[in-house]
């Protein structure tokens, strides 16, 4: 089985309130020298009887095709044979 | 003139809609189930609000997929009126028939309330039956409103005339105290460089009888079918 970790986080430069507001809360509990936080998503898949290098042209495709949005968002996967 | 109404999983505004073409404007208007893989004989497809597919993922980007969005996008290829609204214009922006992207609104609070936006072209088969500046009050009821395209498709946008409505004071005023939910250069509407599909995250078939605090919607619906017409 693979499995695999896509990570979606936001470009640079694309607003992100719910990170700014993580980052006063973490502030207001006195976390200090916070420079900045941005909040993503992580994807875990599980494939089946997929060859490695198969699953990871699909996992391209998934990404461009569903998971992410070009105009906002960038990607990143991780993906082991377990 | 004859409208289409897609109806997805979610949508929730789509009889809205139905009533005031009908009931309004005295047009006929079909609800079209997002299965369906073929639109014939309708003159302009209108995208309603809703929550399609639970605003899963993102907002539209499951609803993109639904076998309608190929017939949608040919239809809108060929020149068709195509009108997405609130959730319709999510799904626009995701399925790449508008430039940019919804995101989540900069309060993080959802938004229910009449806002004012102003017309910033007048000569669109989406408002050709507003006067040159008018100010609309037209009610916006959204989480992910917030629009985002970066600097060179803004830069395109405000050149091709692409950007229709501004978040605005009661005077007209667009600044960052009239901008309800965070969106680029306070854009509350867009339409594609063809000219001939609009999204727009306000309401207007919430606006279009007195009863309901405005009238202004009408205007929306009215210039399409005045561009269907010929008489604009």
């Amino acid at each position: 089985m693979v499995s695999v970790k896509v990570i979606v986080t936001l470009k640079p430069g694309v607003l992100d309130p719910q990170g700014k507001t993580v980052r006063n809360a973490l502030e207001s509990l006195g976390f200090k020298g916070l420079a900045d936080l941005r909040i993503g998503k992580i994807m875990e898949i599980k494939m089946n009887g997929v060859p490695p290098e198969e699953a990871r042209l699909q996992v391209e495709e998934m990404c461009k095709k569903l998971l992410v949005n070009p105009v906002i968002e960038d990607y990143r996967y991780e993906m082991q044979e377990v | 003139m004859r409208f289409g109404v897609v109806l997805f999983p979610g949508s929730n505004c789509e009889m809205d809609c139905q009533y005031v073409l009908e009931e309004v404007f005295s047009e006929e208007a079909d609800l079209l189930w997002h299965k369906e893989e073929k639109i014939s004989g309708y003159d302009a497809i209108v995208l309603p609000g809703g929550f399609s597919y639970g605003d899963y993922l993102r907002t539209g980007a499951i609803a993109r997929f639904s076998p309608i969005m190929k017939a949608v996008e040919g239809f809108a290829n060929e020149g068709g009126l195509v009108l997405g609204i609130c959730n319709g214009f999510q799904i626009l922006c995701e399925a790449n028939l508008l430039p940019g992207a919804l995101m989540r609104n900069r309060s993080l609070h959802f938004i229910c309330k009449h806002v004012t936006i102003r017309v910033e072209d007048e000569k669109t088969a989406f408002t050709n039956a507003c006067s040159p500046g008018q100010i609309l009050h037209i009610p916006i009821n959204h989480n992910e409103g917030c629009y985002y395209a970066d600097q060179k498709t803004l830069r395109e946008l405000r050149e091709r005339g692409q950007v229709l409505f501004r978040y605005c004071g009661p005077n007209g005023e667009v600044s960052e105290t009239s901008n309800p939910n965070g969106s680029v250069e306070n854009i509350a509407g867009i339409v594609n460089r063809a000219g001939n599909v609009m999204g727009m995250m306000p309401h207007p078939e919430r606006a279009c009888e007195r009863i309901l605090g405005s009238e202004d919607g009408r205007r929306i619906f009215s210039s399409v079918i005045r561009r269907w017409k010929g008489e604009d």
